[in-house]
Order: C-alpha cells, then sequence, then structure tokens
C-alpha cells in the first residue's frame, strides 16, 4: 500500500435505479503511481473513472483527492484531468487552441501560456502542429492531442478512459511504450481504464480487476498473473489450466491439496481463503507446462496425447488429453523443437513445476 | 454490461437524496425540456381540449350554454351536407396518400440505392418546391390547370386540342392532384430513412438464396420499409383530410372539403360548439380510416412473404 | 450508375418526369411574372418588369411584407430557443415522460393545420385577447416547433457529450462550457433551424389567416389579392421574389447544416 494515498475511494457505491455500477469500492491509490483498472464492460471501472473526474457522484461513499474530500466537488474544480475514450477534440479549434483550452481560464500572460502550450506538444510528439485543423488530425494524432490537453493544466491525476482502444494493434503497441514513458517523465498519478490485460500488465504499477462493480483483486501485474485470488482473476488475465482438487492438509499458510494426475501439491495460502467442504481449485498457466522430448527427464512428468494444435509464429498452443482428467490441459511451447510438426493423437511426455500451481478461491470468497 | 451485474435489489437505498439528486439526468432533462413542453401544453394541448370541451356545449347568440349535450355530433354525423363533407375528405385524403405514397416509393428507392454519393442533394431537391409557399404552389396550380391556364392554351398552341378542356379545375381531381405535389417530400423522407436502414446484405442473402430482384424486393425490402410506408401514410393523410386552401382555390364547388365548413362556423356561421364539434369529429375519423389502412397494409405485406 | 439500372431501364426516365411534376409550379410563377400580358396564357407575350415594378408603391403591400418580416424573426428566434431546450433534453438525457413530452411537442405535424388554428383561436378569443401580429407569433411558434426541432436534433446527435464533459474537466465552468464549446459547434444547427423556421413562417397561411386580425402577413395579403383577376400578374411577381427568398434561405440553412455534420462527425474518434 502506497505511504501518501493520491486517491482515496471509501465505500463507494453507484447505484442505476436497481442496477449496481459500483458496490461498495474501497481504493487507494498512490502519489506518482501508474495504476489500472482492468475488467470487462460493465464491471464498473469506467464509473469509477467518472467518479475520481467528478462527472458523476456516488450514491454512498467519499472520494478523496490529494486529501481533499471531492465527492460532490464538480470536474472543473478538481485537480484531475482526462483523457477520453474517444478523445473529445474541440472541433471548432485548432490544435493549439485545443490544448490551450483550459489555460485560457488561468489568464497567464501570452508568452507564458505559448510556451506551455509548446512545452506539451513538444512532450507528446506534436512539435509545430499547432496550427493544424482539429478535423485533420489521424487518430493517433488526436490522441496525443488529447494527452497534451490534459497534461498542460499539470494535474495531479491523469484519468485514462479506454485511450488506446481505438487505435489499430501496431499503433497501440508504440503508444504503449510512449504511455509509459511519458507517466515517467511528468511524475504524476495515472489512472487507466482497460480491458485489455496486456495492456494492463505491460504499463502499469498495481492493477485493480473488477467484476460487477466489485474488486476482486489489487496486486502489481506480477503477483496479479502469478498468483490470482480468484478462478475469475486467473481467467481474466490469461490461460489457465483449472483441476478440481481436494484440500488434505493446513499447517500455518501452507495447505496441501490433492489433485487426479498432478498428485499431492503444497500451496500457500492466500488471506482469507476457506474451503468449508474441503473441495478447492487450483490453477496452471499453459506456459508453465512444457514439452519433453527424446529422452530428457524432469522430476514431475505426466504422459498424454495431442488432441488438437494451433499454429501461432514464433509459439505452437497445444491441447493434450490425460487419462484421468475432467478437461484436456493448453500448453504453449516454442516452435524451436518442432511442437508445431507433432502430429494429433502423438503421445507426449510433459513436465510441471508443482511450485506453478496457485490455489483459487471460488468467484465472490476471498475478497 | 454483463447480466449477472443487473442483480434486483428491492433494499437499495435510493439515490434521490438532496444534492445528489439535483446532479441526476431525471432532474436536468426535466429542467430542460419544461419550457418548450410548458408552451405546448399552453399553446397546443389546452386549445385542443377547449375545442373537445366546446363540441358538447351549445351556443345562444352571444352566451355559451356549458350543459353536457350531443346535439352538435347529432347535427354533424347526421345533416347530409357534412356527412357529403366528410365522406368527399376522408375520400380525398385517402386517394391522395395512396398516389402519393405510391409514387414516392419509387423516387425514395431510387435515391437510396442509386443516388450514390450525392443521395443528400438529391434530397434536398426533393424538399426544396415542399418549403416553399404553400398557398403559392396552390395558386400555381390554378394557373396550370385553369380553363385559361397553361395546360389548356399550351396543348392548343401545339395543336392538340381545339377546345379548352372545361374538366381540369374545379373539381376534386384538381384538388388531389394539388394535394399529392404539395406532400411529396413528406412522404418521401420517411420512407428513404427506413430504406436506409436496410442492412443491404439482407437483401444480397435473399438473392443468396435463389430470389431474383423482384422477389427479394418484395419479400425483404418491402417489408422492412413498412414503418416507413406507413409513417408517411399518416403524415400524409391525417393534415389533408383537414387541408382548407386547395379545396378553396382549386375544388370549386365539387371539391369542398370538411375544413370549409369549419371555418364558416367561426367565421360568418359564428356557431363554436358546431365548428369544434366538426374538428374533433374529422379527427376520429381520419384516425379511425388511419387506423384501418395501417392495418390492411400490414396485412398486405405479411401475404407476400 | 446507370448501369446498375439495367434491370430497370424506365426508372431515370420517371425520376425526371416526377422532379418535373415537383418543379413545374414553383418554376412556372417567375416565368409569368416577366410574362407582358395580365393572363397566364401560352405563347408567353413577351418581357417586362413592369409587375415587379408595380410592387414598389403598394403601400399596404410592404406593410404586409413588414409585418411578415416582424413575425418571421420572433418565430424563427422563439421557436429556435424553445427547439434548443428540447432537442437537447431528448438527445442528451434520458428521463420519465420523455416519449409523450416529445410527441406532443412534435403533434403539430401530424394534425390538420386547421384544427391546430381552430384552437387557438377560441383560446385567444376566450382568454379575451385582441388578434394581433402577437397572437400570429405564438401560434406559428407551436407549428414551427417541430421542424426547428428535426433540425436541431440531428445537429445535436453527433455533438458528442463528452466534449462539454472535456471542457468541465479543463476547469470551465457550466456557462463558460456553452459559450465556448457547446454553442460554436452546434451553431450551424443553430442557424439552419433560424433559416428554416423564418422560412416557413414567412410562408405559412392558414395560422396567420385565422389569428392575424387587421394586420395581414404577406400570404394573408395575397389570399385577399387572389379575388381580383387583375392583381394576378402583380402576386405573380411577389410570389416570385418570395420563393427566391425561400430557395436561397433553406439552400444556406442545408449547407450549415451539413457543414456542422461533418465538422462534428469528423473528430470523434472512428
Amino acid at each position: 500500500m502506497p505511504d501518501r494515498p493520491m486517491i482515496a475511494i471509501e465505500n463507494v457505491s453507484r447505484f442505476y435505479a436497481s442496477y449496481r455500477a459500483l458496490d461498495d469500492v474501497s481504493l487507494e491509490i498512490g502519489a506518482g503511481e501508474f495504476f489500472s483498472l482492468l475488467g470487462p464492460s460493465g464491471c464498473g471501472k469506467t464509473t469509477l473513472l467518472r467518479l475520481i473526474a467528478g462527472f458523476d457522484v456516488p450514491t454512498s461513499g467519499e472520494i478523496r483527492i490529494d486529501g481533499v474530500t471531492s465527492t460532490l466537488l464538480p470536474a472543473n474544480r478538481r485537480p484531475t484531468n482526462m483523457v477520453f475514450q474517444n478523445y473529445a477534440i474541440f472541433p471548432h479549434l485548432d490544435v493549439g487552441e485545443n490544448v490551450a483550452y483550459g489555460l485560457k481560464r488561468l489568464k497567464l500572460d501570452a508568452a507564458e501560456e505559448r510556451r506551455r502550450v509548446s512545452d506539451a506538444l513538444d512532450q507528446v510528439r506534436l512539435t509545430g502542429l499547432d496550427r493544424r485543423k482539429a478535423t485533420e488530425l489521424s487518430g493517433g494524432q488526436r490522441q496525443r492531442v488529447a494527452l497534451a490537453r490534459a497534461l498542460v493544466m499539470r494535474p495531479k491525476v491523469l484519468l485514462l478512459d479506454e485511450p488506446l482502444s481505438a487505435l489499430d494493434k501496431k499503433l497501440r503497441e508504440e503508444m504503449q511504450v510512449e504511455l509509459r514513458s511519458l507517466q515517467k517523465a511528468v511524475g504524476i498519478t495515472f489512472v487507466l481504464v482497460t480491458h485489455d490485460q496486456y495492456e494492463a500488465l505491460a504499463l502499469s504499477d498495481r492493477i485493480a480487476v473488477m467484476f460487477g462493480g466489485r474488486i476482486a483483486q489489487v496486486a502489481t501485474p506480477k503477483e496479479i498473473y502469478q498468483h490470482p485470488r480468484t478462478r475469475k482473476v486467473a481467467d481474466f488475465l490469461g490461460g489457465m489450466n483449472f483441476l478440481g482438487a481436494r484440500l488434505v492438509a493446513e499447517r500455518g499458510s501452507d495447505v496441501a491439496v490433492e489433485t487426479a494426475r498432478f498428485g499431492t501439491i503444497r500451496l500457500e495460502r492466500p488471506k482469507g481463503f476457506a474451503a468449508p467442504d474441503g473441495r478447492v481449485t487450483v490453477g496452471i498457466r499453459p506456459e508453465r507446462l512444457r514439452l519433453l522430448w527424446d529422452d530428457e527427464r524432469a522430476p514431475h512428468e505426466l504422459v498424454g496425447r495431442v488432441e488438437n494444435r494451433a499454429y501461432f509464429g514464433e509459439v505452437t498452443h497445444l491441447t493434450i488429453g490425460v487419462d484421468g482428467l475432467e478437461k484436456p490441459l493448453s500448453m504453449i511451447e516454442t516452435n524451436d523443437y518442432g511442437a508445431d510438426d507433432l502430429p494429433l493423437g502423438a503421445e507426449i511426455r510433459l513436465a510441471y513445476d508443482p511450485e506453478a500451481f496457485v490455489l483459487l478461491a471460488e468467484d465472490g470468497v476471498g475478497r | 454490461m454483463s447480466s449477472a451485474a443487473i442483480t434486483s435489489a428491492p433494499d437499495a437505498p435510493k439515490p434521490a437524496t438532496g444534492g445528489r439528486w439535483r446532479h441526476s439526468e431525471e432532474a436536468r432533462g426535466l429542467a430542460m425540456i419544461s419550457p418548450t413542453l410548458l408552451y405546448a401544453l399552453a399553446l397546443l394541448l389546452v386549445p385542443v381540449l377547449l375545442v373537445v370541451a366546446y363540441s358538447f356545449w351549445t351556443q345562444n347568440y352571444l352566451e355559451i350554454d356549458r350543459s353536457f349535450t350531443l346535439e352538435n355530433y347529432r347535427q354533424a354525423l347526421t345533416e347530409p351536407i357534412y356527412r357529403d363533407l366528410f365522406v368527399r375528405s376522408l375520400w380525398i385524403s385517402l386517394l391522395t396518400s395512396a398516389i402519393t405514397v405510391g409514387f414516392s416509393y419509387p423516387i425514395a428507392w431510387f435515391i437510396s440505392f442509386h443516388g450514390g454519393a450525392h443521395r443528400n442533394l438529391w434530397l434536398f431537391l426533393v424538399t426544396i418546391p415542399c418549403w416553399t409557399s404553400y398557398l403559392l404552389r396552390v395558386m400555381s396550380w390554378k394557373v396550370i390547370l385553369g380553363y385559361g391556364g397553361v395546360l389548356n392554351t399550351g396543348l392548343m398552341s401545339v395543336g392538340l386540342i381545339d377546345q379548352p378542356i372545361t374538366s381540369l379545375l374545379y373539381n376534386a381531381n384538381a384538388v388531389v392532384i394539388t394535394l399529392v405535389h404539395s406532400w411529396a417530400a413528406f412522404a418521401i423522407l420517411p420512407i428513404y430513412v427506413s430504406l436506409q436502414k436496410i442492412d443491404r446484405t439482407l437483401i444480397e442473402a435473399a438473392r443468396d438464396l435463389g430470389d431474383g430482384p423482384l422477389r427479394a424486393f418484395l419479400r425483404v425490402t418491402l417489408p422492412l420499409s413498412m414503418p416507413g410506408v406507413i409513417s408517411a401514410f399518416l403524415i400524409v393523410m391525417i393534415p389533408t383530410v383537414g387541408d382548407y386552401v386547395t379545396p378553396k382555390l382549386v375544388g370549386g364547388k365539387d371539391g369542398v372539403m370538411i375544413a370549409t365548413a369549419i371555418q364558416a362556423q367561426f367565421g360568418k356561421g359564428a356557431n363554436w360548439p358546431l365548428g369544434a364539434a366538426l374538428s374533433v369529429t374529422t379527427m376520429v375519423l381520419v384516425s379511425l380510416v388511419a387506423a384501418a389502412v395501417v392495418l390492411s397494409l400490414r396485412v398486405a405485406v405479411r401475404r407476400i412473404r | 450508375m446507370l448501369q446498375r439500372l439495367r434491370y430497370l431501364p424506365f426508372l431515370p426516365v420517371y425520376v425526371a418526369v416526377y422532379f418535373l411534376f415537383l418543379y413545374l409550379p414553383i418554376l412556372l410563377l417567375p416565368v409569368f411574372s416577366f410574362n407582358d400580358a395580365a393572363t397566364t396564357t401560352l405563347p408567353l407575350a413577351g418581357f417586362t418588369t413592369k409587375w415587379y415594378a408595380s410592387l414598389w408603391g403598394n403601400t399596404v403591400l410592404l406593410q404586409a411584407a413588414r409585418n411578415s418580416l416582424v413575425v418571421g424573426v420572433c418565430v424563427s428566434l422563439l421557436s429556435t430557443i424553445l427547439g434548443i431546450c428540447a432537442a437537447r433534453a431528448i438527445t442528451r438525457y434520458r428521463f420519465r415522460g420523455q416519449k409523450p413530452a416529445t410527441g406532443l411537442i412534435m403533434a403539430p405535424l401530424f394534425l390538420p393545420e386547421i384544427i391546430v388554428a381552430v384552437s387557438l383561436l377560441m383560446i385567444v378569443l376566450q382568454m379575451g385577447l385582441e388578434l394581433s401580429l402577437v397572437t400570429v407569433i405564438l401560434g406559428q411558434v407551436v407549428f414551427c416547433i417541430p421542424y426547428a426541432m428535426s433540425v436541431l436534433v440531428s445537429g445535436f446527435e453527433g455533438f458528442d457529450r463528452s466534449l462539454e464533459e472535456a471542457s468541465y474537466d479543463l476547469g470551465e465552468t457550466a456557462l463558460g462550457t456553452f459559450r465556448r464549446v457547446t454553442l460554436p459547434v452546434v451553431a450551424p444547427a443553430i442557424v439552419s433551424s433560424l433559416l428554416v423556421t423564418f422560412t416557413i413562417s414567412l410562408d405559412e397561411f392558414i395560422l396567420a389567416f385565422f389569428l392575424s386580425g387587421t394586420e395581414p402577413t404577406l400570404p394573408v395579403y395575397i389570399w385577399g389579392q387572389l379575388r381580383f383577376a387583375a392583381k394576378l400578374p402583380g402576386v405573380l411577381a411577389l410570389g416570385s421574389l418570395m420563393i427566391l427568398a425561400s430557395v436561397v434561405l433553406l439552400t444556406v440553412a442545408e449547407v450549415l447544416r451539413r457543414r456542422a455534420e461533418r465538422r462534428t462527425r469528423a473528430t470523434l474518434a472512428p
């Protein structure tokens, strides 16, 4: 948890008639953090962002920004600025006028205003484009203008509402790198809303994963990928092989579970985890399974058949049927040794590391 | 929006508290529309209700007797001159809307399917004549159709006829021609809009499944454009039933419509309750006929499938 | 285009005939207004501008024109302002009663005009008001709001609410946002609505006929003249001028409306 929260969300709910867009959410975001709100559409992440920006008012709960209670403060009196999903570039103004829009209220002298506008344009690599018409910009340029227009206000928090979703894949990846280095350069808090797990993983210091108006888990990208708390979080953040298991022993924070084909596995028990009937789910990421070639041996092995194969260029996705397992396992293998040439039905051996398993709470449990 | 997130919550706290409610969409929307709504209430709904009220009252010279009576409606529905006027007005408006919709559909179809990049220009050209003065357009038809008018003198000067045709003006046909001209754009626009909404791949799918162009049109395009046809029908039929200018200028004795009788009750005749009853009866009758037409159109289209 | 119409070779012909039918009446008026004869017969007699000249000294006509101008300006301003409120309410907010409220406001489009006129006449006289240009204005506003609405709604629909939110977010107040963002972006739609409603008011006859009392507008004046065959050429000249005015105003309105549409579309993300 950060020392001094820049944003503190305390028991915030937002209901629309009987629909709970946000349900008792509490969260702290630190100064200078790159924080992502990740989740499927309708999970409440955009609602939360709009509450922070001041476009909406929570049904209950409090929001503090930089120590100031801001729950009912309108957007124009908050030290936050937003990059909109569709960028919301003012169509009747040129690039320079768009960037200077908020500065006009500050009544700076003309030279100072010009300097700040051109600095902001330099920052987003749009140097010299200030007389360009708003209607003549490409998608990427519009996004840069939106960034410059917000950053020129020197906000304490920059809010980004799916800023990359309108761009094509290549441009999106470029902008991800740029956003990350921009945040490092300006050093302010960024709050990013996204439904793209790779974007959240690549950019963030911490991520909050949301479902159904609630926060399921808040953690660093690595933590959240490697130790997802619930099955839903694990599933949303990429492929995962889920296995039913039975709790056989508990000692402090360690537990032992028994699985159908992977034997008894020792796992760390997450805080607040409970399995009253002893039935649990464990998971292992596809890339943590590895094919064994020729006479290669591993401490933990399993035999299976290739049921399906999909070629992805640098890797091949394999579906492996294993006797005694309800569902086949999926795994990802690099193509260095010829995984892409494995015939369907071929018998293979795979290696796994018991340490790679995670214990998963059922949804709604162990928040 | 995931359906799992929508939970019915009868015990959910109500957001309608003080400052938080004033921020709500509901409050802002109502506040925003209220000036216009109040204006329409005061100068449209209240006056129309007054007309309805008057239709149940009686006029004695300058006094209004406010006791309830159906006498005005008895008069409106049984006196032969009003009955004839109602029948003729309904017939003319029905004919006008049928002809207008029928002749406009190909134009709307042409603009929607073959208008290319200039669709908006085509639409604009269609609407221009309809925006110019209605009175002047009716007058122009009088000039065209008159005994010594453009059509007669034109035909005579090229030698097609040697006597002016007298049956052009001052009858119901002249009224229908003029009304069809007046309302063309009002029919084209709604049909065009509903044609534009049709996903073109649906038509391709019909062709792909073996329909010829005509069958694909009858089984896909036409049914899907029905909402437009129906609103075109209504938007032409209902207003034309009460048209005043056209019958007055080009209708002659055989083309008089109900509006002339209504107007008379507010002018020389000065029997407001009867005028009100005639107005209300007109609206009710035209609504009934329109409903019947809409129903039969729907049935007809269902048959084609 | 024509190649794609090979199944329907007659369609272009039909379209041409239809357009001829549409335009014939409004093109004939100007033609005969320059014709050197008191009757509207073919062949044409010769070119003259005397009918136009005769309009100039006609004080009754000039007074009617002035009345029409006053009414037109008031009606276009009022109906556009009320149209802005309603169009903004229905494009921007969702609230209970939205459908019936919109239905009532748009109802004059679907009502016989004479019934609107009669009901207004009754309420005005019932309240003991004198018929005057004011009553014409009040009545025509009811009739013009639906047209103002349809122009404005199409202009406002392209207007993304995030533009206003961006403005608040950058520190601007509600009033400042309206002045610096909303107004400039939707300005073309508003001007277009002003022009359209002005044109409708200028040409509107029935309501003016019932509600104008002793102060005629141009259409009411023309109506009075139609009884006299000798006055026809003068009316044709006047009518031609009015048609010209309508066409010019509507063309400007259309150009503005389309520019507004293009502009709001172009800046929103794909």
